[in-house]
C-alpha cells in the first residue's frame, strides 16, 4: 500500500528556473514522497501538511499534479538501498507527529518529477533524463504526456530492497591450484551460481600465507574470515607500499623518510617541539596553547567520486570529519579543507569502463560539479567552515579525479582529568556502535580502492554521506559523552567497516568477541560477512565500560542517536565473531594484524628528457598575461568559495576571497578559540605537472609552496607542521615506484631542512583507469604522480597577518627571493604545449631565512600586502595583488634578482621561494634593513588609477592593461559555474 | 544585578549554538545551550529564561524544506510552552535557520516563506542593511553589515501580506548598498528577497528573525576588509578596537532586561 504525496511550487521555483536555463526548455519540478505504510485519510492529510510549505507549495495525496502543458515527465528516484536522507527526515517527522513507529519493512522514499515543455522527441527526452540522474545510484522513469494521462500519473513503484541471497556462512576452499587462488584473490569469493562477490585485492603471496595459516588450524576459512583478512591487509588499510622493503630501504619508505624526518626535527627543536601526537591516531596533533591541541588530517576519496561524484565527495568530507571526532577522546572539527584534481570540464569525448561502448563514464564537467556539490552539502550541513582549497586540471585526471578533503580539529589537552590523547579499550568493555545503520552500501570500499578501476568495479562501492546523522552523533560524543568520561576509547568506522574498527581497537586490549546479530540493519537479508565489512557511513566504534553503559545508552537515546552494544572486548588474543550463538570467525589477533608477508619491491628510475623548447618571445605580452589568467589552473574559483560556508563557528580571520576584487587566497587564517587572539594558518601545496620531469622536485616544490603560502599570510616557519597525501599510479611498475621513492626522499630532505615536521599522512596508490576510448579501443589513463602537502601553523596574534591585496597608492612593491629560468612543466609552457626540463629547484636554507625575516616584518606591521608567487609566476602574482586591491601598478623587471634573460621568463618562471609584498614607503628603510642580505628586488609602485604597467630592463613598457580587464580574464573561465 | 538568562536551542543539526552562546555571554548574558529534547523531557524549563534564541544551522539537513523538521518538533511538543513564553515580556531571536524555523512555526504575525535563493545556490558573503523599525533588538542601530550563509533566504509573501508588513511596521531589516557594497561590489540583495527584506519582527519587535548572522560579526577580524582597515588606521596613527558590528544586537537584548 503506497501513498504518493506530490508537491508543486505555487511561487516561482528557482530550482526550475536554473534547470530551465541549462535545458533551454520550460521546466516544472514536482517533489514526491512515496509512503509505504498504511495510514488513514486523516493521518495522510496531517502528514502532507507537515511536509509542505503552505505559502509556497500545493500538495496532493494520491492525485498526480502536473503543469497543464508538458511533453515529457521524467521521474528520478533512488535505486534500492541507496541512502535517502530526505526520506529519513520525513520518516522521523511522521513518527514524531503521529507518535507511531515505522516497522522494518515500512519506508518513505523520495523522488522528483521534472516536467519539460516543448517539441521534444523521445530520444531528446531520454538524453535530458540522462543529464538529470546517475545510473549508479538513481533510476529514471519517463512518460510522454499521453502516457502520463493514460496511466493517471507516474505510478506507485518504490525502490524497496529485496535481498534473496543466501544468508548462510560459507566455507571457502583454499586447497586449490595457485591459478584458482589468484582468481579468488582478484575477483572474490564465488557464489553458488558462479558469480563472484567482488575484489579481495589479495595477491598470490597473501593467498598462500592465508592458506598456510588455515592449514595449521586444520580447516578452511569461512567467507567472513577471508573477507575480514582481505580488508585488514588491504593496501588501503596497511599501506604496504610505504611499509614494505624497497630496494636498499629495508624499513620501508614511511619509517625511513617520513617518520624519521619528524623524529629528527622534534629532537632538534628540543623544548620548542610543538608536536603532540604524530602518526599514531586518526589525525596528527600539535599544541595550540596551554589548554588546547589542534589536530589535522587529510584524506582522499577518489574512486567513489569517479562513479558518483556527489556521493563520493560528501562521503569523503564527512568521513574525514570523523578523523577529528575519532582523534584521542574526540576532537571537535573546526576547519575543513578541500582540493580537487579534474580533467578539463570542456572535454566531452566519451570514455567507457566496459567493452563495446558500455558503462560510460561521467563527463569531466559532471564529475566536477558533482564533487563540488558534495563537499558543499557535507561541509555546510555539518557547520564546519571550509575556507581553504584549490583546483588543479590535467587531462590525466579524466579516468580518476582526485578528491582531497581535510579536517582540522580542536581538543582540550585534559578531559575528565585525563590526558585526552590517551585512550585504550579495556578487557570487559562493551563494543558499542553509534550512528547510522548498516546496509549493503560501501561493501569492498577498502579493497576496491586498492585496485585500478575497470569494468568490474562494484556498484555497491558507492556510499552517500548523511551529515545530519553524523552531526547528531558528533554533538553528543564530543560535547557531552566525552566530557562525562563515558567511554575508554573511540575510533572511526571507515574503510572496512566494523571489521577494521573493531579489530583495530581490539589491539588496545588484546581481543574481541562480537555478536553480529546485534548490529542494527537498514533492511533485512544481509549476509553476516556483509554486515562485518559494510562501509555504511556515520558510525563510530567505542569501548564503553559496563558500569557506564546505561548512562551512555540513555544519553544517546535522548539525543536521537542510534546505539548498540555488539559484543565485548577481551584479552584472549583472538578476534571472534559469532552470529546467533554460532562462531563464524575465529582468527588470532597476531595473524590478522601482522600475518601478512612483506613484499620487497624493486624500483628503477630513468630521468625523462623532454625536448628543450625554443621559441621567440610573444610579441604581445599583455595578451599573454590575460590568457594565462584565464587558464583553468589559475582562474578564479570564487563560485566555490562563495558556496562553501567559511564564516560558521565565527572563526574566520583571513577569508578565502580577499580584497576589493575578491581574489582566491592560498592561505586562510582562523581564530579557533573565540576568547583568545591566537590563530591557526592553513595552506596547501600541489604541483603535479612537475612530476613529468622529476618527482623529487615536484615534492620539494609542493613542500615549499605549502610553507610559502602560509608564511606569506603571517605564519611562523618555526611553528608550522605538514601533512602528506600521496596519490600515485601503477605501483606495480618499477619506474613508478622509483618516482615514488624520489618524492619521499625529497619529503625527508625538505621537511628536515625547513624544520617543519610531518604529522599525518595518507596514500592512495591505484589511481589508474582501464577502459575504452571513444572508438572502443582499450585505454589506460594514469594520473600524474601527485603529492598534496598541507601546512598548518599556530600564530600568537591573528591581527599579525596580511591579506594579498594592494592597499594604498604610493606603496612600494618588492619581490623577495630570486628568479631563475625555471619554466619546466610550468603553466606557461603548458599553455604553449611544451614540458621542457628546467623544473624549479628549491633552496631550503636560503628560503628558511627569508621566511623567518618575513615573519619578523609581519609581526612588526611592516607589510601592507603579501602574496606567495605560485602557479604562473610573478606576472600572475602581480595581477592577483593588483586585482585584489583594484589598484594599478607601475613596475619594472630591471634588476630582478637571480638570472633571467627574457621578459616572458621573468614574468612566468615558477621559481620557488618568492613572495610579492607591498609596503608603506615610510617603512622602506626598516623593511630593507630587516631583509638585509636576503635577495630582494624593488619592483615599483602602486598607482592611483587601475593601470597595470610592467616594464622591461630598458624601462620599455611590455604590459599595459588595467585591473578591471585583468579581473574579467581571471573571472571569465568559471563565470557561469 | 543578575545577568539575564539566555537559552540557545540545539540539536538535530542546528550548528551555530556555540558562537551564539559566546555572543550573548560577551554581551553580558548568562547563556545555556539546551538540546530540544531536554526541554521536551522537562530536564530544562523555558520559563527559567528571559531570552530564547533559535540559532543558525541545518536542522534536519533542510530536508522537507529548511526549518520545517525542527518547527514540527517544536509544534508537536513545545507549543504551549513557547506561546506562554512569548506572551510575557521576553525576547526571541531566530537567526538564519532559526529564522526559517520561526517562519515555519508561525510565531510571527504574518505567513511568509523563506525559499530558495534566486541563484538556487547556497551563498556565503557579507551584506549591508538598514534598520527599518523600532525593535528592541535593533535599538540605536541605523545601518549594519553582517555575513550571510544560506541557500533558502529569499523571503516571499503575497501582495496582501506585503502591505500588512508595511502597515504594521514589521520589516526590521532591508538589504541596501553600504560599506560592504562599496568594498566588494556584489549585488545589495543577495538572494532575491522580496522588498529587499532581510529580517522581520512581530508588532512588539520582541520576536525577531533575520537571515544574516550577527554572531559571526563580533570582532574586528570578522570584517572582510579588516586587513585594509587595519593598515588605514595604522597610517592614521590609530589602533584597532576588537569589536564587530554584530555585537550591538546581543547587547541590546541584554540591556532590555538590565
Amino acid at each position: 500500500m503506497v501513498t504518493r504525496i506530490e508537491i508543486i511550487s505555487k511561487i516561482p521555483d528557482t530550482r526550475a528556473e536554473v534547470r530551465k536555463k541549462v535545458l533551454g526548455l520550460p521546466v516544472t519540478i514536482v517533489d514526491v514522497y512515496s509512503i509505504d505504510k498504511k495510514f488513514t485519510a486523516l493521518q495522510l492529510k496531517r502528514i502532507a501538511s507537515v511536509l509542505t510549505n503552505p505559502v509556497a507549495q500545493t500538495v496532493s495525496i494520491n492525485t498526480p499534479v502536473s503543469p497543464s502543458r508538458f511533453s515529457w515527465a521524467i521521474e528520478i528516484g533512488f535505486l534500492p538501498g541507496v541512502t535517502d536522507n530526505v526520506a529519513n527526515t520525513a520518516t522521523e517527522s511522521i513518527e514524531d507527529l503521529l507518535k507511531i513507529k515505522f516497522k522494518d519493512e515500512e519506508h518513505v522514499y523520495t523522488s522528483q518529477i521534472t516536467f519539460i515543455e516543448g517539441d521534444v522527441t523521445k530520444e531528446q527526452a531520454a538524453k535530458i533524463a540522462g543529464t538529470l540522474y546517475n545510473p549508479v545510484i538513481q533510476r529514471a522513469n519517463m512518460k510522454s504526456y499521453p502516457q502520463y494521462k493514460k496511466d493517471k500519473g507516474m505510478g506507485y513503484t518504490v525502490p524497496k530492497v529485496k535481498l534473496t541471497q543466501s544468508r548462510s556462512v560459507d566455507e571457502v576452499n583454499l586447497n586449490v591450484s595457485d591459478a584458482e587462488l589468484i582468481d579468488i584473490g582478484k575477483k572474490g569469493i564465488k557464489n553458488n551460481d558462479g558469480t563472484t562477490r567482488g575484489p579481495l585485492a589479495l595477491d598470490l603471496a597473501y593467498m598462500k600465507t592465508i592458506k598456510a595459516y588455515y592449514h595449521t588450524l586444520g580447516r578452511n576459512p569461512t567467507d567472513i574470515e577471508l573477507e575480514s583478512i582481505a580488508q585488514t591487509w588491504s593496501e588501503h588499510c596497511k599501506h604496504t607500499i610505504f611499509a614494505d622493503p624497497m630496494d636498499e630501504i629495508k624499513n620501508g619508505l614511511f619509517k625511513t623518510f617520513i617518520k624519521s624526518a619528524t623524529d629528527k626535527i622534534r629532537k632538534q627543536k628540543g623544548k620548542n617541539d610543538f608536536c603532540y601526537s604524530v602518526f599514531t591516531d586518526n589525525s596528527g596533533a600539535i599544541e595550540f596553547d596551554e589548554n588546547y591541541l589542534i589536530t589535522d588530517k587529510a584524506e582522499t576519496h577518489n574512486s567513489p567520486s569517479a562513479l558518483d561524484p556527489f556521493g563520493g565527495s560528501i562521503t569523503g568530507i564527512v568521513g574525514v570529519n570523523r578523523d577529528a571526532i575519532g582523534f584521542g577522546m574526540g576532537a571537535k572539527p573546526i576547519i575543513n579543507r578541500y582540493g580537487f584534481c579534474f580533467a578539463d570540464p570542456r572535454d566531452t569525448v566519451p570514455l567507457y569502463k566496459g567493452k563495446d561502448f558500455t558503462q560510460k563514464m561521467l563527463e569531466p564537467k559532471r564529475i566536477m560539479l558533482g564533487v563540488i556539490e558534495g563537499v558543499n552539502s557535507g561541509g555546510n550541513c555539518s557547520g564546519i567552515p571550509s575556507p581553504q582549497g584549490f583546483l588543479v586540471f590535467d587531462k590525466r585526471y579524466k579516468g580518476k579525479p582526485l578528491v582531497f578533503v581535510g579536517t582540522v580539529g580542536l581538543i582540550p589537552k585534559k578531559i575528565h582529568g585525563k590526558n585526552a590523547v590517551d585512550k585504550s579499550a579495556q578487557p570487559g568493555d562493551l563494543i558499542v556502535v553509534v550512528g547510522g545503520r548498516v546496509g549493503q552500501d560501501g561493501i569492498h570500499g577498502a579493497t576496491f580502492s586498492s585496485e585500478a578501476m575497470d569494468s568490474g568495479s562494484p556498484a555497491t562501492a558507492v556510499q552517500i554521506g548523511d551529515p545530519i546523522t553524523q552531526k547528531k552523533l558528533s554533538d553528543v560524543l564530543i560535547k557531552e559523552a566525552r566530557d562525562l568520561g563515558l567511554y575508554n576509547s573511540i575510533t572511526d568506522n571507515g574503510a572496512g567497516g566494523l571489521s577494521c574498527s573493531v579489530a583495530e581497537m581490539a589491539k588496545e586490549c588484546g581481543g574481541c568477541r562480537v555478536e553480529l546479530e546485534k548490529v542494527p540493519l537498514k533492511y533485512p537479508g544481509l549476509a553476516p560477512w556483509q554486515i562485518w565489512v559494510s562501509e555504511s557511513q556515520e558510525r563510530m566504534t567505542l569501548a564503553v565500560p559496563p558500569n557506564k553503559w546505561k548512562k551512555f545508552y540513555d544519553l544517546m537515546k535522548r539525543r536521537g542517536v542510534e546505539v548498540s552494544a555488539i559484543g565485548t572486548f577481551t584479552k584472549a588474543k583472538k578476534c571472534i565473531v559469532q552470529y546467533h550463538d554460532k562462531v563464524i570467525m575465529d582468527v588470532d589477533m597476531q595473524f590478522l594484524h601482522d600475518g601478512l608477508p612483506q613484499r620487497p619491491m624493486q624500483t628503477t628510475y630513468i630521468q625523462p628528457v623532454f625536448p628543450e623548447p625554443s621559441f621567440p618571445q610573444p610579441k604581445n605580452m599583455t595578451e599573454t598575461i590575460h590568457k594565462m589568467l584565464g587558464r583553468l589552473n589559475i582562474a578564479s574559483f570564487e563560485f566555490i568559495s562563495m558556496q562553501y560556508d567559511h564564516e560558521v563557528q565565527g572563526t574566520s580571520v583571513l577569508k578565502p576571497l580577499q580584497g576589493k576584487g575578491r581574489v582566491n587566497a592560498d592561505a586562510t587564517v582562523s581564530r579557533p578559540v573565540l576568547s583568545s587572539q591566537k590563530g591557526v594558518i592553513i595552506s596547501q601545496g600541489i604541483n603535479p605537472t612537475y612530476s613529468d620531469i622529476d618527482t623529487y622536485h615536484m615534492a620539494s616544490c609542493a613542500i615549499d609552496t605549502a610553507i610559502r603560502n602560509a608564511v606569506a599570510a603571517g605564519a611562523n616557519i618555526e611553528y608550522l607542521a605538514l601533512l602528506d597525501n600521496f596519490c600515485w599510479c601503477s605501483p606495480h611498475e618499477p619506474q613508478r615506484l622509483g618516482e615514488l621513492k624520489r618524492s619521499v626522499q625529497a619529503c625527508y630532505d625538505y621537511a628536515v631542512a625547513y624544520g617543519t615536521p610531518l604529522i599525518s599522512g595518507k596514500d592512495s596508490m591505484f589511481n589508474d583507469f582501464k577502459g575504452y576510448d571513444e572508438k572502443g579501443k582499450p585505454i589506460k589513463i594514469s594520473i600524474p604522480p601527485t603529492l598534496l602537502i598541507s601546512s598548518i601553523g599556530v600564530i600568537p596574534d591573528i591581527y599579525k597577518t596580511v591579506s594579498l591585496d594592494l592597499k594604498f597608492p604610493g606603496d612600494l612593491i618588492y619581490l623577495l627571493g630570486e628568479t631563475y629560468e625555471e619554466l619546466g612543466a610550468s603553466e606557461y609552457y603548458g599553455m604553449l604545449g611544451y614540458v621542457g626540463n628546467s623544473v624549479p629547484h628549491v633552496d631550503a636554507l636560503k628560503n628558511r631565512t627569508l621566511y623567518q625575516k618575513l615573519y619578523q616584518c609581519i609581526q612588526n606591521d611592516l607589510l601592507a600586502s603579501s602574496l606567495s608567487v605560485g602557479r604562473g609566476g610573478l606576472g600572475i602574482a602581480l595581477a592577483k595583488t593588483a586585482m585584489g586591491g583594484l589598484l594599478g601598478i607601475d613596475i619594472s623587471l630591471k634588476n630582478l634578482k637571480g638570472s633571467v634573460k627574457r621578459n616572458d621568463v621573468g614574468l612566468f618562471s615558477e621559481s620557488q621561494g618568492r613572495i610579492v609584498v607591498s609596503i608603506n614607503r615610510k617603512n622602506k628603510k626598516i623593511f630593507e634593513k630587516i631583509m638585509g642580505k636576503i635577495p630582494f628586488t624593488y619592483l615599483g609602485k602602486v598607482t592611483t588609477d587601475k593601470t597595470f604597467i610592467v616594464r622591461d630592463s630598458t624601462n620599455a613598457i611590455i604590459v599595459k592593461t588595467d585591473t578591471d580587464k585583468l579581473s574579467s580574464s581571471y573571472k571569465s573561465t568559471f563565470k557561469n559555474y | 544585578m543578575n545577568k539575564p538568562k539566555v537559552l540557545v536551542m540545539s540539536g538535530y543539526g542546528l550548528n551555530c549554538e556555540e558562537e551564539t552562546k559566546f555572543a550573548f555571554d560577551k554581551a553580558g548574558g548568562k547563556t545555556d545551550i539546551v538540546h530540544i529534547n531536554d526541554l521536551i523531557d522537562g530536564v530544562k524549563k523555558l520559563s527559567d529564561y528571559q531570552i530564547v534564541s533559535f540559532p543558525g544551522g541545518f536542522s534536519y539537513g533542510d530536508d522537507t524544506g529548511s526549518g520545517n523538521g525542527y518547527a514540527n518538533k517544536v509544534r508537536n511538543h513545545l507549543w504551549e510552552k513557547i506561546t506562554h513564553f512569548i506572551a510575557q515580556d521576553k525576547l526571541v531571536i531566530g537567526i538564519c535557520n532559526g529564522f526559517q524555523i520561526l517562519a515555519r512555526l508561525g510565531l510571527l504575525p504574518v505567513t511568509f516563506a523563506l525559499t530558495n535563493n534566486d541563484s538556487a545556490r547556497y551563498t556565503v558573503r557579507w551584506v549591508d542593511m538598514r534598520v527599518e523599525n523600532k525593535s528592541p533588538w535593533l535599538l540605536g542601530i541605523n545601518t549594519i553589515s553582517l555575513p550571510i550563509a544560506h541557500g533558502e533566504g529569499r523571503l516571499f509573501v503575497d501582495n496582501k501580506t506585503v502591505s500588512t508588513l508595511r502597515k504594521k511596521n514589521l520589516i526590521a531589516l532591508r538589504y541596501i548598498k553600504g560599506e560592504i557594497y562599496d568594498y566588494q561590489h556584489l549585488p545589495a540583495n543577495p538572494n532575491g528577497s522580496l522588498e529587499n527584506i532581510a529580517g522581520i519582527t512581530d508588532e512588539s519587535g520582541k520576536i525577531f528573525g533575520l537571515m544574516p548572522h550577527p554572531e559571526r560579526a563580533l570582532f574586528f577580524n570578522h570584517l572582510p576588509q579588516w586587513s585594509y582597515l587595519k593598515e588605514k588606521l595604522l597610517r592614521e596613527g590609530k589602533g584597532i578596537s576588537d569589536k564587530g558590528p554584530g555585537l550591538s544586537i546581543f547587547i541590546n537584548s541584554i540591556r532590555y532586561f538590565v
